[in-house]
């Protein structure tokens, strides 16, 4: 028997299967090259899905990122998005992101206009339990900024 | 669909109201029966009153049908007596109440033996007994097929062992625990032993003095029955020479301004009010499964995890996560295809009206053993048929497909 697509195969469209494939950000960063660093380990309680997020802070900015996935698609798809992104981006930024991301997954908000690739996430809408699959990536890389020394000093 | 398994499904409302649903996911939560919801429906419509308390007749009607659950129960178990029956709210509540009201009996050295195999439930307080108490707390590995490895027990098991607390059926890769293995080994140094019932439940009345083991835990909501209800069956001497673990009304035989003294068992571990309904609702479940020809569904079962089994190896790189067919376990179908992840397949399964559970199903210490952090999980239950092993292959393939 060969079953026919619908509609929650529009979640994996090739979009996401492309970043999480590609993984951008993914690793570690060098421990002496950029200070300071935040770090921040989150797991999904759901499935054991973890997500290590590193950043290098500079005066409050996202100078470098690596993070180590391992979860679902959707997991690896969104650290990819913040591999490719974030770089440049401070808090508040990051902050604007998961609101969007939030408004996109909760009703019809719009993608944010510096993030196009979150849109890829929209058919995750009818599937709230993926959401925090989502979310994991976003909720490991603010977590990682509050940890940064402030970079002030360290500048 | 075969006679026997579309008469079944159909004395289940949410089935008979969904035929085109394949719901794979009984070890998580079984679907509820006809009978249990229509008694407890009947129990608050015309007996609801709080039990143990009043003595006006609606309330004695209340204590009776209460009770009377408690009397199914213990049938069910096959238990020396109804008082032996401890209401709880699930089977974690009840391996709660042990770890406390048999744990704090314990000293700093006596020894708890459980096994890499628990789900969470049969873990975590196990480990937070140690953390109060200072017992050790030592672990049954798992073998290379799957069961557990009891080679080890005569190391395992010293004098100071005082409990041996495992699952009787992995929830995770179907396993039975070699119950009569374990129990003599035990007994040789006089541990008890205590069984994690909740998945074997679902497949059919159990034994507890034919076991001789000490303790059994189960659910309501795994056996057909409500959620909320669970119930600890153990010897009478031993509840009563436990203390109680949570305190309130209905527990105490008397309480002064100083003191307060328990109540016999059971009453002395059901504190505050019990899940009335839900133990009635409960009862009519058990009555129900203990009419069933249990050999009959055995067979079925056995058939339909053996034609999974067999589906499953014939997909590229699929590993199987515990005992083959044959072997003594329960139909409960773990697997792991490297490189697609338990969410994503589940995902794209129930687009095809496929319920299955991924993830780590509550026994990360077993997955690790096992070498994966999370895993697709199909279970079989007594509703289930040939039409749904095959529409689970089918969506699997095209999963395959999907997510690659």
């Amino acid at each position: 028997m060969s079953l026919k697509m619908n509609e929650a195969d529009a979640l994996y469209q090739d979009a996401i299967k492309q970043f999480a494939q590609a993984a951008h950000g993914h690793g570690q960063l060098a421990a002496a090259a950029l200070v300071p660093i935040g770090e921040a380990k989150l797991d999904n309680p759901l499935c054991g899905d973890r997500v290590r997020m590193q950043v290098a802070v500079s005066s409050g900015r996202i100078d470098a990122i690596a993070h180590e996935t391992r979860g679902c698609l959707l997991c690896r798809a969104a650290a990819a998005v913040l591999g490719l992104r974030a770089k440049g981006e401070d808090e508040a930024g990051i902050l604007a992101a998961v609101d969007g991301l939030q408004g996109l997954l909760q009703h019809d908000g719009a993608t944010p206009a510096a993030w196009p690739e979150l849109a890829m996430f929209e058919p995750a809408r009818a599937y709230p339990s993926r959401h925090r699959c989502i979310l994991l990536p976003f909720r490991a890389l603010l977590a990682a900024l509050r940890s940064a020394p402030a970079s002030d000093a360290a500048d | 669909m075969s006679a026997t398994a579309a008469s079944l499904r159909n004395q289940f409302p949410l089935l008979a109201a969904a035929p085109d649903l394949h719901y794979l996911d009984s070890a998580a939560t079984a679907q509820i029966h006809r009978l249990a919801l229509d008694a407890m429906l009947h129990h608050e419509a015309t007996r609801r009153a709080n039990v143990l308390r009043g003595t006006y007749r609606l309330a004695e009607a209340a204590d009776l049908a209460y009770e009377q659950a408690r009397a199914i129960a213990a049938r069910f178990l096959n238990a020396g007596a109804a008082d032996e029956i401890v209401f709880t709210s699930g089977a974690t509540a009840s391996l709660n109440l042990v770890a406390h009201a048999f744990g704090n009996t314990l000293k700093a050295g006596d020894r708890v033996l459980i096994s890499v195999a628990e789900h969470h439930s049969n873990f975590v307080p196990w480990q937070m007994l140690r953390e109060r108490t200072g017992i050790e707390l030592a672990l049954i590995p798992l073998g290379a097929d799957g069961q557990l490895d009891l080679a080890g027990l005569p190391e395992l098991l010293d004098r100071n062992c005082r409990l041996v607390a495992v699952t009787h059926c992995s929830n995770v890769t179907g396993a039975m625990t070699d119950v009569a293995t374990l129990v003599a080994a035990a007994r040789r140094v006089g541990a008890r032993v205590l069984l994690d019932g909740a998945q074997a439940v679902q497949h059919g009345p159990q034994d507890v003095r034919g076991m001789d083991v000490d303790f059994y835990a189960f659910s309501g909501h795994k056996c057909f029955g409500p959620g909320g209800v669970g119930v600890l069956w153990s010897r009478g001497e031993l509840l009563a020479a436990m203390p109680p673990f949570l305190t309130g009304g209905g527990m105490i035989a008397s309480v002064t301004n100083e003191v307060a003294t328990w109540a016999e068992p059971p009453q002395r571990f059901e504190a505050g009010t019990p899940p009335i309904a839900q133990a009635v609702g409960l009862g009519a479940a058990l009555e129900w499964m203990m009419g069933l020809p249990w050999a009959r569904i055995h067979a079925t079962e056995g058939h339909l995890c053996e034609m999974l089994i067999t589906g499953l190896q014939c997909i590229p790189g699929l590993r199987l996560l515990g005992p083959q067919a044959s072997a003594q376990r329960a139909p409960i179908v773990s697997f792991d295809i490297p490189g697609l992840h338990p969410h994503d397949i589940c995902q794209v399964l129930d687009g095809h009206r496929l319920a299955l559970r991924g993830g780590h199903h509550c026994a990360q210490p077993l997955l690790a053993a096992l070498g994966v952090e999370a895993c697709t999980r199909a279970s079989i239950a007594l509703y289930t048929d040939e039409a749904e092993i095959e529409a689970l292959l089918d969506g699997l393939d095209y999963a395959v497909k999907v997510l690659t």
